[in-house]
């Protein structure tokens, strides 16, 4: 009965669940995936798990994120030097914000406003009241800003500089850099646990994740990575999430084409997942039961069961999809 | 009578007066040795030594710009500084250009007399030998960014030369790999009369029986620079029609000057493939990488010298960013800990090529993937997939440990 076209991925999930072998979804969110060759936004129902709509933003969009209130999908469009904002209702594009010059990355204060942007030619991030679109700071980092991240209490927001090397931890009230981690070669994203207390940064050509104290801003552990058959020089990772429980891990490694599934106890690898090509960003579903992988190099997302650490099914986006979010 | 009783008073004030001094003395040494220490550890001198280029002809297509190679020196320097806010480092490069008939030896032992312990160098082999020869006993590490001999890694090595620029061998290795891959395995050389053009024609016969791929003709061009010659200048009957008779699927050009290499494709007998120094070439960089971040270099490059960046710029911005980077990481900024950090296996630079590069420790040429280009496309990029490596598919191109003929460590 698997062979049935008509049968959707969601009847299956929740059909095998009924059988123990997956939970069953009880929400359908939106997804939404910016491809940054063809200039789009891919939306697709996280329920019936299919391509619903493709919309036409700003030229090179890349990191995307939904606001805290659901209502609006920023959109960073690189090459147009400014953030695209859609309507996750009408999905209509409804107004652009200052974003300085090529927005790569951005991340938002947990109250939903300031808006924190890595602004990858010019060596600084900017941040953004969102409300009045008005920038408040620009603060300088270091060559090629990337990944960002900001702490569960607000106080602190990370940039990662990909030339440079480091993790730059910035107070967000004085907009003044606190400190600065080195890690491996070209850091690409950052992500805080759930508590604050530690701070995951991968290092793409490094091949390692940096496990930051918070506290020390000492470096607890490198993960380094293994895939049997796979050269080293293969495992890149980039986009990290972690669960809201603290358990887990995810960590998208690039051209190994793989999510590893990392313990946050111990701290290890405990399984590598097979998804599409070049594998970069991640994002969950809200109610954390589905992570969502964009594969830049084969034109598609592939669809993570996070309970059962299989994956479910890999769904056919724009070109080279880059950032991926998911709304209500 | 005689007074002999010792003036202890006297001798104890003199002595606590005596020492007063001393300990003056030390702590102002202490003090000056700090600075001193300090102000070493904070700043980072590099030198860019290299002949000017000649002025161009009145008329150039595309001429060597005056500041080729500096100019990505300059912008490495930039990016060691943007990182050095953060870690209290200051780099700076100093230029030293040398006119025709300069002695470069000269120039290089000046610049190591003003405290440059690390020499980015742009010279031919010949001279580049001099130079290293003369500064071995020197506290200096020089950086080759333009020569490709493949004997200044082999039986010309030097203990104190890294190499940046690719090897010739690295070169055709790279093509030949591509040429395999697209099954276009029977190669007509046509090898230009200067002693590089025979060089990178020895490198490409010995890619070819490296990678299976068969020389079926081999012609030396005499028909001097006609892809320079003005357009009123007469093109012999023999030019013309030279590539006919020849069995084959691409024509390799050895012409490493420019000088007749781009008068071939479109004027050969049969429509086929040329490649080599023109047409389909092997190179470091091309503006056409935009892959992995390159498009970011390309840009900070291009605001920064109003024009594209050439591969001796990328091979030169290469040397002074790997400096930085384990200066950076925790290197004494000397030539002796700086070389050990560079040759550690462990060494990662990232280079905008989509894998890290670092050294081979034997030879201490950077090993790195190699570019396939058409003048305005990227083609594909070297090592091409499928050719392993037990190290690193990397080594795949150019000599190999086992094949090395440098002896010195």
């Amino acid at each position: 009965m698997t062979s049935n076209p008509k049968f959707s991925a969601i009847q299956l999930i929740c059909a095998l669940t009924m059988w123990g072998l997956l939970p069953c979804q009880a929400q359908a969110y939106t997804i939404f995936v910016s491809s940054e060759k063809d200039n789009t936004i891919t939306v697709i129902d996280s329920e019936k798990l299919q391509v619903t709509n493709k919309i036409k933003v700003g030229r090179r969009p890349r990191g995307i994120l939904v606001t805290h209130d659901g209502k609006y999908l920023l959109i960073c469009a690189s090459d147009d030097n400014r953030i695209d904002v859609m309507d996750t209702k009408t999905l209509k594009v409804v107004r652009s914000l200052k974003s300085g010059p090529d927005p790569e990355l951005f991340v938002l204060h947990p109250s939903g406003n300031p808006l924190y942007i890595a602004n990858e030619n010019d060596n600084q991030v900017t941040v953004l009241d969102i409300e009045k679109n008005i920038v408040v700071a620009e603060v300088p980092v270091g060559v090629e800003p990337e990944g960002m991240g900001v702490s569960p209490d607000g106080s602190v927001m990370v940039n990662t500089s990909e030339t440079t090397n480091m993790a730059h931890f910035i107070d967000t009230k004085t907009h003044k850099l606190v400190d600065s981690v080195l890690v491996d070669s070209r850091p690409r994203f950052a992500e805080f646990s759930s508590d604050g207390r530690m701070l995951w940064v991968s290092a793409e050509l490094g091949g390692t994740v940096s496990v930051i104290d918070t506290e020390t801003r000492k470096i607890v552990k490198k993960i380094e990575f293994k895939v049997p058959g796979l050269p080293k020089e293969t495992i890149q990772p980039v986009g990290v999430r972690l669960t809201r429980d603290g358990s887990r891990a995810f960590v998208a490694l690039g051209p190994a084409n793989r999510v590893a599934v990392v313990n946050t106890d111990t701290l290890e690898v405990e399984k590598y997942l097979l998804v599409g090509q070049r594998v970069w960003q991640l994002a969950f579903t809200p109610d954390e039961k589905l992570l969502i992988t964009t594969n830049g190099n084969s034109n598609d997302v592939s669809v993570i069961d996070v309970e059962g650490l299989k994956v479910v099914k890999s769904i056919n986006v724009g070109r080279a999809p880059w950032g991926v979010a998911v709304g209500p | 009578m005689l007074d002999c009783r010792i003036p202890w008073n006297a001798l104890v004030g003199r002595l606590h007066r005596l020492c007063t001094l001393c300990w003056l003395v030390v702590a102002l040494v202490i003090v000056s040795t700090g600075i001193s220490k300090a102000a070493e550890t904070a700043s980072v001198r590099m030198g860019f030594l290299s002949y000017r280029p000649p002025p161009p002809p009145a008329y150039e297509i595309d001429p060597v710009p005056e500041d080729e190679g500096l100019a990505g020196g300059r912008v490495a320097v930039r990016d060691n500084n943007t990182t050095g806010a953060f870690t209290g480092q200051q780099y700076s490069l100093d230029e030293a250009w040398l006119d025709e008939n300069e002695d470069p030896v000269a120039k290089a032992r000046t610049l190591v007399e003003e405290g440059i312990q690390f020499l980015i160098v742009n010279l031919p082999a010949s001279e580049l030998l001099s130079v290293a020869d003369a500064l071995k006993d020197r506290s200096v590490i020089l950086f080759n960014v333009g020569a490709t001999d493949d004997r200044l890694r082999g039986a010309d090595c030097r203990a104190n030369l890294l190499h940046m620029a690719p090897t010739r061998a690295m070169l055709t290795d790279a093509l030949a790999q591509f040429l395999a891959f697209r099954r276009w395995q029977s190669i007509f050389l046509v090898t230009g009369p200067q002693a590089g053009d025979k060089l990178y024609a020895d490198a490409m016969k010995r890619s070819a029986r490296k990678l299976g791929l068969t020389i079926v003709a081999e012609k030396p061009w005499e028909f001097g620079a006609l892809a320079r010659s003005k357009a009123d200048a007469p093109t012999t009957a023999e030019a013309l029609v030279f590539t006919r008779d020849v069995d084959y699927k691409v024509l390799v050009v050895a012409d490493e000057a420019g000088d007749f290499g781009d008068y071939l494709p479109y004027r050969t007998w049969n429509p086929l493939v040329v490649a080599g120094t023109q047409g389909l070439i092997a190179t470091t960089w091309h503006p056409t990488l935009e892959a992995w971040g390159a498009a970011q270099l390309h840009n900070r490059f291009r605001q920064s010298a109003n024009r594209p960046m050439r591969p001796l710029d990328y091979q030169t911005w290469m040397a002074v960013r790997a400096i930085g980077e384990v200066v950076l990481r925790g290197a004494k900024a000397d030539a002796v800990d700086v070389r050990r950090r560079l040759l550690d296996p462990q060494f990662q630079l990232a280079a905008y090529k989509g894998v890290p590069v670092n050294f081979r420790t034997w030879d201490r040429q950077l090993r790195q993937p190699i570019l396939i280009a058409q003048p305005k496309f990227l083609v594909s990029v070297a090592p091409q997939e499928g050719f392993l490596h037990q190290r690193t598919p990397l080594d795949t191109l150019g000599a190999d440990q086992p094949e090395s003929e440098c002896r010195v460590q």
